[in-house]
């Protein structure tokens, strides 16, 4: 055995990843999780937003499956016609992409956040932020467009169930919350990396602040499968 | 329960991953996108709609879990305190299913006049 295998087992004797390992880091006389609290902190924020988010939408399924009129089309409500062409559901398209776009561009900002490399952490997290203020600017367009030209209200609507304003304003306006927050919290940190703030912290909290992010990405996967193209 | 010094911090880095593992992630994300989009593009109806949007949004969701949050390579202590507490909301989505199913099986049988 060298000298360095020893040093290993005395300084950390962290146990295999399995199910004796699971136990062992519940049961061993030491911190549970293998991580700094601020990202233990960030997984239990993001899983009771979890069951915030799914509270949402398992509400907007139970009314839908009981509602007596007939729900609107989402594929035409967010229709738009550019260049002449109707095109289906295409803001929303649009959307997703840019949110994915910024969820590889965070991805990428962690990365080169663990490499060292401050100042490509923060070109990617600051265009991270500026693909979710674009973000936020089509929502606000597509709100826009809704309430003024179509008419849609909380409590109703021309083109079928009362419900699907509640449900719809509900759940992307949340969502768009979170990305609001998300927004501002990635220009903090960011500003924060720029001066040198987490020289010789080590910087966890890029990778916390883009756990956030990517949920925000995560989330809007699922209203875009259950509430778009449902 | 000691608090954790910057050393220790520093072991629990997680190992570095290429880049380029990244970009292809996002191209397979933008892919599978694309294929949720045209399923409702073609205007692809029932149960094989049904079926595509909930498998094209599953892998999205896996591969943003696992990939960009690197839950794969998290210990097995971590991924429990995340996937267990969900189990009681897949409870909840069938309690809630039954539930919708009954109330509009009564505004039929009770605001229909036939």
């Amino acid at each position: 055995m060298s000298t360095d295998d020893k040093q290993k087992k005395v300084a950390a004797p962290i146990a295999t990843d399995n199910w004796q390992g699971a136990v062992s880091d519940w049961g061993a006389d030491k911190q549970v999780f293998n991580m700094p609290w601020g990202k233990l902190m960030m997984w239990l924020f993001l899983l009771s937003d979890t069951f915030v988010f799914s509270v949402f939408l398992i509400g907007y399924m139970n009314v839908r499956m009981s509602s007596m009129d007939s729900w609107p089309l989402t594929s035409e409500v967010f229709a738009l016609t550019i260049a002449g062409y109707h095109i289906p559901l295409v803001l929303i398209a649009i959307m997703t992409f840019i949110l994915i776009t910024s969820s590889g561009t965070m991805a990428m900002a962690v990365n080169f956040a663990y490499r060292g490399d401050s100042r490509k952490t923060v070109l990617f997290m600051t265009a991270t932020a500026l693909l979710g203020a674009s973000f936020l600017g089509m929502q606000a367009f597509e709100w826009a467009k809704l309430i003024i030209e179509e008419g849609v209200r909380p409590w109703g609507n021309p083109m079928g169930s009362a419900q699907f304003g509640a449900t719809f304003f509900m759940i992307t306006g949340f969502h768009g919350l979170h990305v609001t927050a998300g927004v501002i919290f990635l220009l903090v940190i960011a500003r924060r990396v720029a001066s040198g703030h987490y020289e010789g912290k080590g910087y966890h909290i890029v990778e916390i602040t883009g756990l956030y992010w990517h949920f925000v990405d995560l989330v809007w996967v699922f209203i875009f499968a259950l509430f778009y193209l449902w | 329960m000691s608090q954790i010094t910057n050393k220790e911090a520093e072991q629990m880095q997680p190992k570095l991953h290429p880049i380029s593992l990244y970009l292809k992630i996002w191209g397979l994300l933008f892919v599978l996108s694309t294929m949720s989009y045209l399923v409702d593009f073609f205007e692809v109806q029932g149960i094989l709609r049904w079926t595509l949007i909930l498998l094209f949004m599953s892998l999205k969701a896996g591969l943003i879990i696992t990939i960009f949050m690197h839950v794969r390579w998290e210990r097995l202590a971590l991924k429990l305190v995340l996937f267990l507490p969900p189990l009681a909301i897949v409870v909840f989505i069938s309690l809630m299913a039954i539930e919708g199913d009954y109330t509009f099986v009564n505004r039929l049988l009770s605001f229909i006049s036939v």
